[in-house]
């Protein structure tokens, strides 16, 4: 019998080593249409928190993804976004938050996080910037249609697309982020708060 | 003690099924590469780290043993922002592939996600385009086979003699210097990067000319012009939206090393 344990645990582990244990599905009552459908992933902010994206189900949000070394399109993306939060709050007086993801977190730890935050000047809960801590970005990149591309140089080739989610995760509108915040983007974003 | 004896043959037999069932990847040195896909207009010189790749990609049986073990991905059940509706449509039903269907056929239909995710519960990932285009540059005797005429030619010519129908089964051409089957000529493979193949032409965005930006900027972003069977391969890629399936479309997936 002790031989019979002995295997048994063996196989336990070759079992386990082989990655037969499940990888955790995405929470129960999600609907299929919504972005936080996605496999699990656990995110951490510029400040340190961590959280589920999909515990933020229940608002309105913006959510986008960004790099933190990016040296043109990221920045122009976080100072868009502040100037539409302005925009939607001088329309309707209500504050639409932001959730930007990075998808570099090999380079964009907390310490980045701070530092991009700490150059625009953004704090959570109002506007967050977050790398992933379990789980695959690139499900979120692929379900807002942020498509990526490691450069040889170590930049990225990547499109800016911002998506603006209604409180159930699906994307009602979607935006690339430059210019200024186009009225019916913002108007977009006012409806999506009164229908909450 | 027969008893025990039993026993421990039937967990000897389990574990010598779950070794030959699982995948078989093989070691990839590092190495310096050109792509046939340009930046900015210039041929990209690659330093490629080491990883390995499973040699062949995967098949209907696994992808059956996966959605066995991960009802969130059966056809029926996958959330439709992650699987379009011709996921796995070629099977009988979520669970069984039917007769037509042969378990050692590479999987199609198969979405981005899903495939994302089957890779994952490997412990694995999808290949980037460079790491696929690497491997796929070798022949039986060659590490880099792109400058013979006669082998883009016939390349070619499987690709377009087997448009439509799904691939065949694998394992019936031979191995590349590193010991992976079956990269050019049987399907189409999802990479993890697919999407943003072309700098500065996104064809994914909706409301840009998806078809134009293919047509024009695909062939302007390849700096090898005689590797027109990469070109299909990207432009027919590059068409899809990630919940996307096709019937020549699956997948393989890669390692980092350890520590990694």
């Amino acid at each position: 019998m002790m031989m019979l344990r002995r295997l048994t645990a063996l196989l336990a582990l070759v079992l386990f080593s082989l990655g037969v244990a499940a990888s955790p599905p995405p929470p129960s009552g999600v609907a299929t249409d919504s972005v936080y459908a996605i496999p699990a992933l656990t995110l951490r902010d510029q400040q340190g928190q961590v959280f589920d994206f999909a515990s933020l189900r229940g608002e309105p949000r913006l959510v986008g993804m960004f790099y933190g070394s990016c040296q043109m399109a990221c920045p122009l993306e976080i100072e868009y976004l502040k100037h539409l939060q302005h925009a939607v709050a001088a329309k309707s007086g209500k504050s639409i938050p932001v959730l930007l993801v990075t998808f570099d977190p090999s380079r964009d730890d907390v310490a980045m996080l701070r530092k991009v935050a700490g150059e625009h000047q953004v704090q959570p809960p109002a506007f967050r910037l977050a790398r992933a801590e379990r789980g695959d970005e690139g499900m979120l990149a692929g379900v807002l249609d942020i498509a990526y591309r490691q450069l040889p140089g170590g930049g990225f080739s990547h499109n800016v697309r911002v998506s603006l989610l209604d409180a159930q995760g699906r994307i009602v509108a979607a935006t690339d982020a430059s210019g200024v915040p186009d009225p019916a983007f913002v108007q977009a974003v006012d409806k999506a708060l009164k229908n909450r | 003690m027969p008893m025990i004896s039993r026993q421990f043959a039937f967990v000897l037999m389990l574990l010598v099924s779950f070794a030959a069932k699982a995948a078989d990847y093989v070691a990839i040195p590092a190495g310096q590469f050109e792509s046939a896909l340009a930046i900015a207009g210039h041929a990209a010189h690659l330093r490629l780290a080491a990883f390995s790749m499973r040699s062949e990609p995967v098949t209907n049986a696994e992808f059956l043993a996966f959605v066995k073990q991960h009802a969130e991905w059966r056809r029926g059940q996958v959330p439709s922002l992650l699987a379009g509706s011709s996921y796995l449509s070629q099977w009988q039903g979520p669970l069984e592939p039917g007769a037509s269907i042969l378990p050692d056929q590479p999987v199609t239909q198969v979405s981005w996600f899903a495939a994302r995710a089957y890779c994952d519960s490997e412990q694995a990932r999808l290949p980037n385009w460079y790491e696929w285009e690497y491997v796929s540059a070798a022949d039986a005797t060659r590490a880099d086979a792109r400058r013979d005429p006669a082998r883009n030619q016939e390349l070619l010519s499987a690709i377009q003699g087997a448009s439509g129908n799904l691939p065949g089964v694998i394992g019936t051409g031979p191995a590349n210097v590193y010991g992976v089957r079956d990269l050019n000529r049987l399907l189409w493979e999802w990479t993890g990067d697919y999407a943003a193949m072309f700098p500065n032409a996104d064809a994914r965005v909706p409301g840009s000319v998806a078809n134009l930006a293919l047509c024009g900027g695909s062939a302007l972003a390849f700096a090898d012009k005689n590797q027109y069977a990469l070109m299909m391969r990207v432009a027919a890629l590059t068409a899809l939206r990630p919940a996307d399936t096709a019937s020549r479309v699956g997948f393989r997936c890669v390692r980092d090393p350890k520590g990694k």
